[in-house]
């Protein structure tokens, strides 16, 4: 099996997994890294959202061949050291989570939006959310969180 | 609910010494059938701490309390604290809530039926009151002074004559040695400084930096994973299964089969999922082979069989009908809907020797594990169970059947083993919130009254499809409320409100009809029947026909109902779990295209516990009751479902959430549940604000599914 050199939240892994296997397994199953869930496995609810060179792609279909050398991938557990991005803070202000098993893509999604968009508009910040589902229904607070964070971005 | 006030304080509390630093009170309460309180070993108090103690003090200060009902975001991880620490005046900053595992010492261990606030609110506020009176008595014994004329706040025991002050982490060890009182007084509402305020959920921090806390994040050295290939198809069973090639394949160690499942074992998800798709399985006819046509069919059997069974009946329905001026008739019908948590179901079995380990996401722990002693003939007190947090539950995680397969294919293959759904098997996998199809008809006398009133339920596996002692039953002099149901092979359970998740809608689009044909507004209608219900009863009435008047004046009031020019309003109220939930939806035309813009709603669930938490539940609510009525659909083709993943199945996403507006009725009445009863107003509050907008009664869901609906959607 070929070994990937991976540069993970700041730091570097090895894996010996088959080229096609998904980011999020490797995240997963052999780096610990859970905070990137598996909801549906084909990229329509984005539970498994992280950031590659600060854009989000679906883990759980994007194959680790596909990453190229030097490529940076931030989950969840890399978006701040203590657990103080302004998302982050955004999500505990409001209250957003109720089962919270989404919440990890969500976070990860704006991330990617205000990294592309600092200052998105309420219809931006609908349109990139849009494609993650949280099945609680808690969107009026992501929707809200996602508007907090904008202004301490 | 009232057991406490029966069993008082001899079954609910355990003192003890805390080795190593500090002493605790530990609190057990939860069976009302326990034994004198005993002392609890120090030398194994840890251990015992997890298994027999609801709250504890340590000496620092801190204030653990044990939360035994899982956790699928209810919230109820924070609402159970909040309880304790208000009647305890403890400060909320210290109070460190736990996740208790499965223990038969607490009764109702169970997540479902929005029971878990009334069932514990009288024993969580006797906890906390008795906690704060053991402290208070300890302080004044140590200063010598009169108990009453201590005060407590924050965490502190306080004596304003002398300025003396102690907290409660200096007073646990003295507390421990106090005497039990007889009975402690609760803490006048007027004075809550927790309960009723919004606080936030105690697992947020983890929650938003990715911690390992859902079962399927579960991991243990040494443990394998598996899959399991379930049959595709209701009624069939496995003939044949030719696994040698997924054997040869990298990093699976066995498949096996057993009654029918195969299970592929590995050491990786991916590797795992490959090899799943090289076993090769056969299938045969084991039972009925179902489509959905054939429900359709079946559906209009059951509405004309004569094998009913009544569920109420008063007066004389058949004069009545006969009498009428006027008769509406109307049905409604709704598909099978999968539960769709976001985390799929998964589950970790050690079965060994000596006893089995259980860890993950259940909403009934005691169930599983008294299953699986059962499969296993395991004796249950070798059994411990693990409770993760659940990423979503909405009925599913009622069933154990994913926990019981854990712990079958541990004992094939003798290792702890992860079983892993995808979300494929998860929505394949059954359990659904049935199909149903109902028949309204009402009698309306010359000056519209409701004389006569008929509901036929037709479900499949759904028993008693009908809720026959709900509104308007009790208002209506002549009423016949009957059900049956089909037997199939395709697997059903409690899906969030169960029955009423559909019943509402259909029951309060009816009321709309009737309403209509009677010429009364359809708010005044509801108040005349009520009205009627209170002067000239028929029946047992099991709703507060206070609470529902109240209620309907409410929302009509902050809704602004009538009152407005350009909008839609459509109304709707339902009384499920206890609790009560009143809506106005608000629809607006864009052109040509009716835009669901708004829904307000009014609830009475008694005194709301956490305000946070209390808008979740509601908002959360209202969100799955609209997005299910308006896309939610699991159709099948010779038994197999249609649908299995969010390409296929609809679920509601950011962009189609109307703004919700969500008030409380403030009454102080003892708290009821809210993890369900928001959900079965609201499709019909839309339904009925669709119509008023376009004329087009909605009567099937999903409502994107009508024809003439989706033409108007689509802008022609």
């Amino acid at each position: 099996m070929p070994t990937f050199t991976l540069q993970i939240n700041k730091k570097e892994y090895k894996a010996d997994v088959a080229a096609d296997t998904p980011l999020l397994w490797i995240l997963r199953d052999h780096l610990s890294l859970v905070g990137a869930k598996f909801g549906c496995g084909i990229a329509e609810c984005g539970a498994c959202t992280v950031l590659l060179d600060g854009k989000a792609i679906r883990a759980c279909v994007y194959p680790v061949s596909k990453i190229k050398p030097g490529q940076k991938i931030t989950s969840i557990e890399g978006l701040s050291e203590n657990g103080d991005h302004p998302l982050q803070l955004a999500w505990d202000e409001v209250d957003v989570p109720q089962c919270g098993y989404c919440q990890s893509g969500q976070i990860m999604t704006a991330a990617s939006l205000f990294n592309s968009n600092p200052k998105p508009t309420d219809e931006e910040i609908d349109e990139a959310m849009h494609d993650n589902i949280c099945r609680c229904g808690a969107y009026h607070r992501i929707r809200e969180a996602v508007q907090l964070a904008r202004t301490k971005i | 609910m009232d057991t406490l006030n029966k069993t008082s304080r001899r079954d609910f509390i355990k003192i003890s010494s805390i080795t190593g630093g500090g002493l605790l009170l530990g609190f057990s309460w939860f069976n009302a059938e326990a034994a004198t309180p005993e002392i609890i070993n120090t030398a194994n108090f840890a251990g015992e701490l997890s298994f027999n103690s609801y709250l504890s003090i340590a000496a620092d200060g801190t204030i653990t309390i044990f939360s035994p009902n899982p956790e699928l975001g209810q919230n109820i991880m924070t609402s159970f604290p909040m309880i304790v620490a208000e009647e305890l005046d403890a400060d909320w900053t210290k109070v460190k809530a736990v996740q208790a595992p499965l223990d038969k010492k607490y009764d109702r261990q169970l997540t479902g039926g929005s029971g878990a606030i009334p069932h514990s609110w009288k024993r969580l506020r006797t906890a906390g009151a008795t906690a704060r009176y053991l402290l208070i008595a300890a302080a004044a014994k140590r200063w010598n002074v009169d108990a009453a004329e201590c005060t407590t706040i924050n965490s502190m025991v306080m004596h304003s004559k002398s300025g003396k002050q102690l907290g409660y982490g200096e007073l646990a060890e003295e507390a421990s040695k106090i005497a039990m009182p007889a009975d402690v007084p609760f803490k006048n509402r007027k004075d809550f400084k927790l309960i009723g305020k919004p606080v936030k959920n105690v697992e947020n921090k983890k929650i938003v930096t990715g911690k390992g806390m859902f079962g399927l994040d579960f991991y243990r050295e040494g443990m394998v994973m598996a899959m399991i290939q379930r049959p595709p198809a209701f009624g069939t069973k496995i003939k044949s299964v030719d696994a040698a090639d997924a054997k040869a394949m990298p990093g699976i160690i066995d498949v096996v089969t057993f009654k029918n499942n195969v299970a592929i074992v590995g050491k990786s998800t991916w590797e795992i999922m490959k090899a799943r798709t090289a076993v090769k399985v056969e299938y045969e006819k084991d039972g009925n082979i179902e489509s959905t046509e054939d429900h359709n069919k079946i559906f209009a059997d059951l509405l004309n069989s004569d094998k009913a069974t009544v569920r109420r009946k008063d007066g004389d329905v058949e004069t009545a009908f006969k009498n009428a001026a006027k008769i509406v008739t109307s049905e409604y019908q709704c598909p099978f809907v999968p539960h769709n948590p976001m985390e799929p179901m998964n589950f970790f079995a050690h079965v060994r020797p000596d006893g089995v380990e259980l860890v993950g996401p259940t909403q009934t722990p005691g169930s599983a594990r008294t299953a699986v002693s059962k499969l296993l003939n395991v004796p249950e007190e070798k059994i411990t169970l693990e409770i993760t947090r659940l990423g979503g539950g909405f009925g599913r995680r009622l069933k154990f059947d994913y926990v019981v397969e854990a712990a079958e294919l541990s004992s094939i293959i003798q290792k702890p083993v992860k079983v892993i759904w995808t979300r494929e098997d998860d929505m394949m996998g059954g359990s659904y919130r049935p199909a149903a199809r109902y028949r309204f008809e009402a009698a309306l006398d010359a000056q519209g009254n409701l004389i006569g009133y008929k509901l036929r339920g037709a479900g499949i596996n759904l028993g008693n499809a009908t809720r026959e002692d709900n509104f308007p039953s009790g208002a209506v002099d002549n009423l016949l409320i009957d059900s049956v149901e089909h037997i199939s092979p395709v697997t059903t359970g409690a899906w969030r409100a169960p029955v009423t998740n559909f019943l509402g809608f259909a029951e309060q689009s009816f009321i709309d009809e009737v309403a209509l044909a009677a010429g009364k507004d359809p708010v005044q209608f509801r108040l005349e029947l009520l009205q009627k219900a209170r002067t000239k009863p028929t029946g047992a009435i099991k709703y507060s026909i206070d609470r529902m008047e109240t209620l309907i004046k409410e929302a009509a009031e902050k809704s602004g109902w009538g009152k407005k020019s350009g909008v839609a309003q459509g109304f709707s109220i339902y009384f499920s779990h206890a609790s009560y939930v009143a809506q106005v939806c608000e629809v607006v035309m864009n052109g040509k295209v009716p835009v669901v813009k708004k829904i307000i709603a009014v609830s009475d669930c008694g005194e709301v516990v956490n305000k946070s938490g209390a808008l979740q539940q509601v908002m959360g609510g209202i969100v799955d009751g609209y997005g299910t009525a308006m896309y939610g659909k699991l159709t099948f083709k010779d038994g197999v479902p249609e649908q299995n993943n969010f390409d296929q199945y609809r679920l509601i996403r950011m962009k189609e959430i109307p703004e919700i507006e969500a008030h409380f009725v403030d009454n102080g009445i003892d708290p009821t549940g809210l993890g369900e009863p928001a959900l079965p107003p609201t499709g019909g509050a839309v339904a009925n604000a669709i119509f008023k907008a376009t004329g087009i009664r909605l009567k099937n869901q999903p409502f994107v599914d009508d024809a003439a609906f989706s033409k108007l959607l689509k802008g022609y």
